[in-house]
């Protein structure tokens, strides 16, 4: 094992870094040392920014999104169509469509999805919560924004059959053809599903 | 060690940030886990998916390790898979049944009959008969055959419509008629020489019945694994 060249504060954020999606310990200790290198610009305003995500980050009790309030942002935008409920597994997926800005409504974040190899089952997830908006009234159309995957559709038609009880629209988003896809390189399942939700021109 | 074969995908895990380790049901070499470099990537997730047919290369230095596997497509059915909430159970049921069998031992034949599956898995009409024969095979491979050809009782070849609980063989009408409440039905698709026969929706309902008590009995329960969610939702959907 290699000795180390640095103080054991030094190797602990490395050790941390290295643990961040993304770095291995090779790129953490270059993210080290330039921080370390610009202590005053970096450095010191980072672990400032951290620290105050620490303290005030909180879930949002009504959609499950990260935010320093509660509410959080998405919930309190009164601009937001409130008969539309967007359904996403993660928040990350709810930043991705609020990165795409195509609609403008707010969500629903159920924490993954239902994996019985990675035994998550139905009370893992946030469908109490997603009930208990729907059974409020005001919602029209429920939108599935979860992943063409096994799992992520698995849990569309759980969350179908668990909503088949309220006068909702359930709805879920296309699948087909990537902007930027060639055909050639799609696969069958891909193709036919786009050809099978083809528009008119 | 360096293998080529055929498998058909049963379960996906996550494995650190860009890999994935897949489970398959293989051709030759039976239920079969191995890392796919790289496996989360975009180009390998659709390719990566349960009920996706792949052929496979495994390598690894020693024959006890996971070792990994490069692959190509050979029958991608998870997108027409998906558009089926009965499909989408029953391949989540498929993969809580085949991780019963142990890893590495070859059933070639349970994987023929899993290509076919897969391939009607979204047909309403057809995929439940299927499944339920299926599940016998299943029980059969691990050594708990049911013997369905002739009565326990009498060794009649006719009128089988029972099922002994205890012994796993066919009792025919006139034999099982003390008995009736304590035996189990048995549909007529589920005999071999009534193979063609469309079963009604009680047949079916018999069929999971009879399956579903010596699964239990014989595989789940000696586990300590409960029935999975996945059969009944498949069952819910088959008979809706």
């Amino acid at each position: 094992m290699a000795e180390s060249v640095a103080g054991p504060e030094i190797e602990r954020l490395i050790q941390l870094l290295a643990r961040l999606p993304g770095l291995g310990p090779r790129s953490a200790r270059r993210a080290a040392l330039h921080l370390i290198r610009k202590r005053e610009q970096l450095l010191a305003p980072l672990a400032e920014a951290m620290q105050v995500a620490r303290e005030r980050v909180v879930t949002c009790h009504i959609c499950g999104n990260v935010d320093t309030r509660d509410p959080c942002t998405v919930c309190q935008d009164v601009r937001r169509d409130p008969t539309l409920l967007v359904v996403v597994e993660s928040v990350s997926d709810l930043w991705a469509l609020e990165r795409a800005g195509v609609l403008r409504a707010p969500y629903h974040v159920l924490g993954g999805t239902l994996s019985p190899l990675d035994g998550i089952g139905p009370d893992d997830l946030n469908f109490p919560g997603l009930l208990a908006r729907v059974g409020e009234g005001a919602i029209r159309e429920v939108i599935l924004a979860v992943n063409a995957t096994v799992d992520g559709q698995t849990t569309a038609h759980y969350i179908t059959d668990l909503l088949s009880a309220y006068p909702v629209k359930v709805t879920r988003l296309a699948h087909g053809v990537p902007v930027g896809g060639e055909l050639d390189y799609l696969d069958e399942g891909t193709l036919a599903a786009a050809i099978r939700q083809r528009t008119t021109f | 060690m360096e293998w080529r074969d055929e498998g058909l995908v049963i379960g996906v895990k996550r494995h650190g940030e860009t890999s994935a380790i897949i489970e398959t049901l293989t051709k030759a070499h039976g239920r079969h886990l191995g890392l796919v470099r790289g496996g989360r990537s975009t180009r390998f997730q659709s390719l990566l998916q349960p009920g996706n047919s792949l052929g496979l290369v495994w390598r690894a230095r020693l024959d006890e390790h996971l070792g990994s596997y490069a692959i190509e497509p050979l029958h991608l059915r998870a997108g027409r898979l998906i558009a089926s909430g009965l499909a989408l159970a029953g391949v989540s049921y498929l993969g809580a049944l085949l991780r019963l069998l142990p890893e590495r031992d070859p059933h070639e034949s349970l994987h023929e009959a899993l290509e076919i599956i897969a391939d009607h898995l979204d047909l309403a009409d057809v995929a439940p008969t299927l499944l339920a024969r299926f599940e016998l095979q299943v029980l059969a491979e691990c050594g708990f055959q049911l013997d369905l050809e002739r009565c326990a009782a009498s060794g009649s070849r006719d009128d089988l419509i029972y099922v002994s609980p205890k012994s796993g063989r066919a009792v025919s009408a006139s034999a099982g008629a003390p008995w009736r409440d304590k035996l189990l039905a048995l549909p007529a698709f589920l005999r071999s020489d009534d193979s063609l026969a469309a079963p009604t929706v009680s047949e079916l309902a018999d069929a999971f019945r009879l399956t579903g008590f010596f699964l239990e009995r014989n595989l789940f329960g000696p586990r300590g694994l409960p029935m999975p969610d996945a059969r009944r939702a498949f069952l819910a959907a088959a008979t809706k």
